[in-house]
């Protein structure tokens, strides 16, 4: 248990240490928000959707999630190559309890981002619903995190190099985002990207999210819910499975 | 207290353990000795679950570590030929974090952590991010990390690389106080012959792979009529330089792992 908590800790440490890095990191979903929120508001408007910065805003908190967790399983490539990964690796500590901790590190983590962009939402003039349902947006955030954590870890335990990293990034991540409903809604897709959206984890987390937020969701709660859950445990045992396997 | 029977490491086609066999007993200090390259590295990843043997025995005290991974995880402790500090954290975090690893008790932890600090002058710097020491403080620093618990079987791949004169007396005092007294079994590395003569009780000397003598620092002068191990180091390997084709390939390697080109 305390090596789990050490681990976690670490991932915290390194986050509140790097101030340059955490402003960067905001900087693109708040890009996103302004230009899509206000560029796009007027046309989404004219078709009768209601206000963009409403629907976006949840869309806009998940990316900062998804971006922010798989990033730091994927940032097991510094350690790697700095070596402290070895460190842990021979440690007498159960690879899965090395694994959880920093999985869980980068789940905080990846909440934290999406409560300041929540903040910057809420500056732009996003409103939720009900504030009483801010808890249940937290819990659908730290699922969305809990789920891309682990697969940022699975990722992140296989490659090995710089390649293997951009490969993810553009190949996995985002399309992950692009293809959630995070930008569009769920109804009157064509058949194939309705297909596709489905087969999307990001996409369960958005709609839960945006159910919190502004009442609005396309699927129901507790199918999201449920969802989401199975999937962070199908997740988790699979970075277990990869981090556990690897040789240095 | 480590037992090696026929062990085979390939990178692929290369083959860079080739069927070694050796025996360490308890409470002994043991050195592996080879030019660059020799496999010893690999060897002992192999022995600390960090690498699968391509086939082979491997048992440390009684276990075999490819199998019962956190068994044998428990038994050993391992310093490192190549850094493997967390740079993002402080020298003192640093060794926190491998005291809650090592389950080193609570009460002990802040006693043990100053004492060994202090011992390798590493005390005032204790608050500052370990990336901004310099290579023989974070050398200073992975050795005293490496004392904080006491494992039954001792790894030290090249401990002194890079060392003043004072931290490695420093730190062979500090193995044969433990050995002495703990009876704890060290497995060493090192590329001075000096230090194996006067700290190993038995040595094995590697070459491309293979193992090419076996004995006391003695009987392997003996057998070569050598009068320093040096000599005998010399006449058993032979005295091509292997150096700059091993840090030429490894820098390529380096190179390669950086910008994609999986090996
Ligand atoms: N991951 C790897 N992939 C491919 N080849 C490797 C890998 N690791 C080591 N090798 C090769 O295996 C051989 C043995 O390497 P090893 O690191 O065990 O040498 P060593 O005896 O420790 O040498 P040194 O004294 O330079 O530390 C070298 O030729 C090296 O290039
Ligand atoms: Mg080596």
């Amino acid at each position: 248990m305390s090596a789990i908590y050490i681990l976690w800790l670490r991932e915290l440490k390194r986050y509140v240490r790097s101030k340059a890095q955490i402003i960067a990191s905001l900087g693109q979903p708040v890009m996103y928000l302004l230009a899509l929120g206000f560029g796009l508001g007027p046309v989404f408007q004219k078709a009768g959707n209601g206000s963009y910065l409403q629907f976006v805003a949840p869309g806009v908190i998940s990316m900062t999630i998804l971006f922010s967790s798989v990033f730091s399983g994927i940032a097991m490539l510094w350690d790697r190559q700095f070596g402290f990964l070895k460190e842990t690796l021979v440690a007498p500590v159960p690879r899965i309890e090395i694994m959880l901790g920093r999985t869980l590190g980068g789940a905080t983590v990846a909440v934290i981002q999406g409560c300041l962009i929540l903040v910057v939402c809420l500056i732009a003039g996003f409103r939720p619903a009900h504030l009483s349902s801010l808890p249940l947006a937290f819990l659908f955030m730290a699922l969305i995190a809990l789920v891309f954590a682990a697969l940022g870890t699975a990722f992140g335990s296989i490659i090995q190099d710089m390649q293997g990293f951009q490969l993810i990034m553009n190949f996995m991540v985002m399309p992950i985002f692009f293809l959630s409903g995070a930008l569009f809604p769920l109804t009157n897709l064509p058949k194939v990207l309705a297909v596709i959206t489905r087969l999307d984890p990001l996409t369960y987390g958005v709609d839960a999210l945006r159910g919190a937020l502004i009442g609005a969701s396309h699927f129901s709660l507790l199918w999201n819910l449920s969802l989401l859950s199975v999937i962070a445990v199908a997740f988790l045992s699979l970075g277990a499975y990869f981090f556990s396997r690897i040789q240095l | 207290m480590i037992r090696v029977q026929n062990l085979v490491k390939k990178f692929g086609e290369f083959n860079a353990v080739k069927d070694i066999s050796f025996e360490v007993q308890k409470g002994e200090i043991f050195a592996f000795l080879g030019p660059n390259g020799a496999g010893k590295t690999t060897t002992i990843k192999m022995l600390t679950t960090l690498l699968t043997p391509t086939s082979g025995k491997i048992e440390l005290d009684g276990l075999d570590p490819t199998h019962h991974r956190n068994e044998a995880r428990q038994r050993f402790g391992i310093v490192f030929q190549d850094p493997s500090l967390d740079g993002e954290q402080t020298a003192y975090e640093n060794m926190e974090l491998h005291a809650v690893l090592y389950k080193v008790p609570r009460k002990l932890r802040a006693e043990r952590i100053q004492r060994l600090l202090s011992l390798f002058e590493l005390w005032d710097r204790k608050d500052d991010l370990v990336k901004t020491y310099s290579g023989g403080m974070k050398r200073r620093l992975e050795i005293a990390r490496g004392f904080l618990h006491t494992p039954k079987i001792l790894f030290l791949d090249e401990p002194t690389l890079g060392l003043d004169p004072q931290t490695r007396n420093q730190l062979w005092t500090h193995v044969k106080h433990l050995n002495e007294t703990e009876q704890v079994t060290v497995f060493l590395t090192t590329h001075y012959m000096d230090e194996a003569d006067r700290v190993a009780q038995r040595i094995a000397i590697i070459d491309h792979g293979g193992i090419v003598a076996q004995g006391t620092p003695q009987e392997l002068k003996q057998q070569t009529n050598s009068d320093s191990l040096e000599q005998a180091f010399l006449a058993l390997t032979g005295s091509t330089i292997r150096d700059e084709a091993a840090t030429s390939t490894d820098q390529m390697r380096q190179v390669a792992k950086m910008w994609g080109n999986r090996r």
